[in-house]
């Protein structure tokens, strides 16, 4: 026993020297060349890439022959990076532009762990010379406005918020159309459901960003129960009173799973959380019981949950790539604008993302028929009688 | 009743009994106190660096560790914001700390931060025109009493019914967070224009002030550091002057060795119980209104941000002691403003840090692995917290 601790601490020690050593070593050749090899690809992908950057910048100006690369960084809520949804949707929208040689590949992503991080981590990014720093979140709304004030000539972009024309004028807010796509999750909720009891919960009931979501979700059931003449019945969210069912943060996994344990003692079988990473704990008890659909949100679940596919009924996607895609593009472009951004249905800024096979042929269609309603704008959700 | 027991300790015999020594120690056992936190917190620096030798490579070790020491310590910002977060940590770790010392597992500081920063926003937010050197102290003494309120009702269920405060403290911490969404959505504190529980913003009089936007430096308008620093020592120091200078500081203690034996010694278990948690409770509350009322303004649900549970790691290495329990406040937080330059100059995650931190418990958790690692001698049995369920 005594003579395992002090091989412990020989190999401890040990550990320290070798790894003092090794760093002087590599400073003067690896990383020198490391930084030489990122860059000659980080051109040579640039070039290469120039001609699709330009075929896909067709939708809002011509793009210039050749764009410079910059640096887009983005400072996450409490959720963080690999969240599945929310904040992974967002990096993703860097990750492509990185991709696409529009941002390099010194682009950065800082995690916030409580809410008085969101300042300094904007703070860090500043002095680390970003030329785009996006702010994922409506949680981020007050610290963003501070510093895009005590830096008026920094670009920055916000999910999720919009402000007042006169507030924070140079931060471009990006809001997206999610009614719209959450009333075809709702509908194809409605169709697939054997106990005619559909449920819906948030993580924080913040306005648009988390209830417009469920307001979506419920109109769509209802537009069902207009169309099929049933009943299904929707529990978790009203949105005449605006009273549903919160988690009450955007972390706790085990809190998505006992929320949806009760909803499904109610009769529940299919789940739309709009919590983020909680969703996650629907997810795993929706797989356990076997019987349970869950919608995903924001990603397309069955890309990046793909271990609960069995149970994932679709997913209510929201263009957060899209939309940190486009900033970035604007930057580099020299197009950038501050104000308020919405990405609607009708330009696939959001959507309903791949719909589990087990889901009949005609309902699919059906779903198919109503998202080309909802772009015409022949159908809008709300207008369905209360059920 | 406590005259005799400060008599037990002073007409010392030459045999006393052994709580007495452990209560009131001759000599300052350093190695237990100092080198084993010290060696703890630079064990996990080490199996820290495995880690990043793991993920990111050797050549990253140095870089991660330099970057962590600059992001902490290199600037007037980053010991701004280091002392910053320190500050929560010292009210809350102060809090658990002066549970261990009477032999209370507090794990509610959590709960008791929400409620005590509730009630401080709630004082904050109401009379408007109030000079600031009325309206801040009565906000923070509100803070002391909604936490302290929080802190006496595991007090009392302990004291009179024997109910474990493990139990009822983590549950009290359940009810604090439902009660701050339901205050939050009324009408009177919620922030105008707002549907999700937020507060409106605490009227300039009743928040902390920053207190190192005299310096001559640049960006001297984003140095945070308020005077809740000043006043989280200033607190540190008197639960120190409480614990170890005063009669009542002596029963605490006593009633933590052994209940029994300071109960036969006349001292008054359950009113100590029930006081401890109180000041225990207002404690946290005070670290509650240090959030509220300083950095963030406001509150909302999860606002305190876990920081009552890492109260209970940073006692632990604080030895239960005020003075250990600023240090490693001032090291967590050096620790997780550090990590968020490391994170930006490397490409070493904020993971790591919660890695370190979980090791510096694992180490002083387990002070025999590190006596057996560092081969350091002597020391007595492990202490003893807190007791069972049964006592």
């Amino acid at each position: 026993m005594k003579r395992n601790a002090r091989y412990l601490a020989l190999l401890g020690v040990l550990v320290l020297v070798i790894a003092a050593c090794g760093d002087g070593a590599d400073d003067g050749t690896t990383t020198t060349a490391e930084a030489e090899g990122t860059t000659t690809t980080a051109e040579a992908e640039a070039e290469e890439t120039a001609t699709t950057a330009e075929a896909e910048a067709t939708t809002t100006t011509e793009a210039p022959p050749s764009v410079e690369a910059i640096t887009a960084c983005q400072v996450t809520d409490t959720g963080g990076i690999d969240d599945k949804s929310f904040n992974q949707t967002a990096w993703k929208g860097v990750t492509d532009a990185i991709d696409a040689g529009l941002a390099t590949a010194d682009s950065d992503f800082l995690e916030s762990q409580s809410a008085t991080d969101y300042q300094p981590n904007i703070q860090a990014f500043l002095d680390k010379g970003c030329d785009l720093i996006i702010t994922v979140g409506f949680l981020l709304g007050a610290d963003t406005e501070t510093m895009a004030n005590a830096n008026p000539d920094q670009h920055f972009q916000i999910i999720d918020f919009a402000y007042e024309p006169g507030v924070a004028d140079s931060v471009q807010g990006a809001v997206f159309g999610t009614t719209d796509a959450a009333f075809l999750a709702g509908y194809l909720a409605a169709g697939v459901t054997e106990t005619g009891i559909v449920a819906t919960y948030g993580g924080i009931q913040i306005p648009c960003a988390v209830t417009c979501f469920m307001d979506g979700f419920v109109y769509g059931v209802r537009y069902y129960n207009e169309v099929n003449g049933t009943d299904v019945q929707t529990l978790g969210w009203n949105p005449e009173d605006e009273t549903g069912v919160f988690t009450g943060d955007f972390e706790d996994l085990a809190k998505g799973r006992a929320v949806t344990q009760s909803f499904v003692d109610e009769g529940a079988d299919v789940i739309l959380p709009v919590a983020g990473p909680v969703g996650e704990g629907s997810a795993a008890l929706a797989l356990e019981l076997g019987d349970v659909w869950v919608i995903g949100v924001d990603a397309d679940w069955f890309e990046t949950l793909p271990q609960y596919e069995a149970q994932i009924l679709s997913s209510v996607l929201k263009g957060l790539d899209v939309a940190v895609f486009t900033a970035i593009r604007e930057v580099a472009e020299g197009t950038f604008e501050g104000g308020t951004r919405l990405y609607a249905i009708a330009e696939d800024g959001v959507g309903l993302g791949a719909i589990n096979d087990d889901v009949p042929q005609p309902l699919q269609d059906e779903v198919a028929a109503l998202l080309e309603s909802l772009k015409e704008g022949s159908i809008v959700p709300g207008d369905q009688a209360l059920s | 009743m406590s005259d005799e027991g400060t008599e037990a300790k002073e007409n010392k015999e030459p045999k006393e009994p052994r709580w007495v020594e452990r209560v009131a120690p001759k000599n300052v056992d350093w190695s237990s106190l100092a080198v084993i936190p010290f060696l703890a917190v630079f064990s996990a620096l080490v199996v820290g660096a495995v880690f990043i030798i793991f993920t990111e490579g050797l050549g990253s070790v140095l870089p991660a560790y330099g970057a962590l020491l600059r992001g902490a310590f290199g600037g007037w910002n980053s010991i701004s914001e280091t002392l910053l977060v320190a500050t929560p940590l010292i009210f809350a770790g102060l809090a658990v700390a002066l549970g261990f010392q009477a032999g209370l597992f507090n794990i509610g500081a959590e709960g008791q931060m929400t409620i005590g920063g509730l009630t401080a926003v709630i004082v904050g937010i109401s009379f408007e025109g109030l000079p600031a050197v009325i309206h801040l102290p009565l906000a923070l003494a509100a803070g002391f009493v909604g936490g302290a309120l929080w802190g006496f009702i595991p007090g009392v269920l302990r004291a009179k019914t024997g109910a474990h405060e493990v139990i009822t403290t983590i549950m009290l911490n359940f009810i604090a967070f439902r009660i701050l969404d339901y205050i939050l959505k009324q009408p009177f504190t919620q922030a105008e224009g707002r549907f999700d529980p937020i507060s409106k913003d605490v009227l300039e009089s009743a928040r902390l002030p920053r207190i190192l936007t005299w310096l001559p430096v640049e960006g001297v308008e984003m140095l945070r550091l308020n005077l809740g620093f000043i006043l989280a020592l200033a607190v540190a120091w008197i639960v120190y002057w409480i614990l170890f200078k005063s009669t009542i500081g002596f029963e605490f203690r006593a009633v933590g060795a052994n209940p029994d034996a300071a109960k036969y010694g006349g001292m008054a278990v359950t009113s100590a119980i029930i006081l401890v948690m109180v000041l225990a409770g207002g404690l946290a509350g005070l670290g509650g209104s240090n959030e509220t009322l300083g950095v963030l303004g406001r509150a909302f649900p999860g606002f305190t941000a876990q920081i009552g549970f890492d109260a209970i790691a940073l006692a632990l290495l604080g030895r239960s002691h005020p003075g250990g329990v600023v240090l490693s406040a001032i090291l967590f937080g050096a620790l997780r403003v550090g990590g968020r330059a490391m994170q930006v100059e490397t490409d070493v995650g904020i993971d790591l840090i919660i890695i370190i931190q979980a090791l510096i418990i694992v180490f002083v958790a387990a002070p025999e692995l590190v006596r057996a690692i560092y081969r350091i001698k002597g020391g007595e049995e492990a202490r003893q917290l807190t007791r069972g369920w049964s006592t």
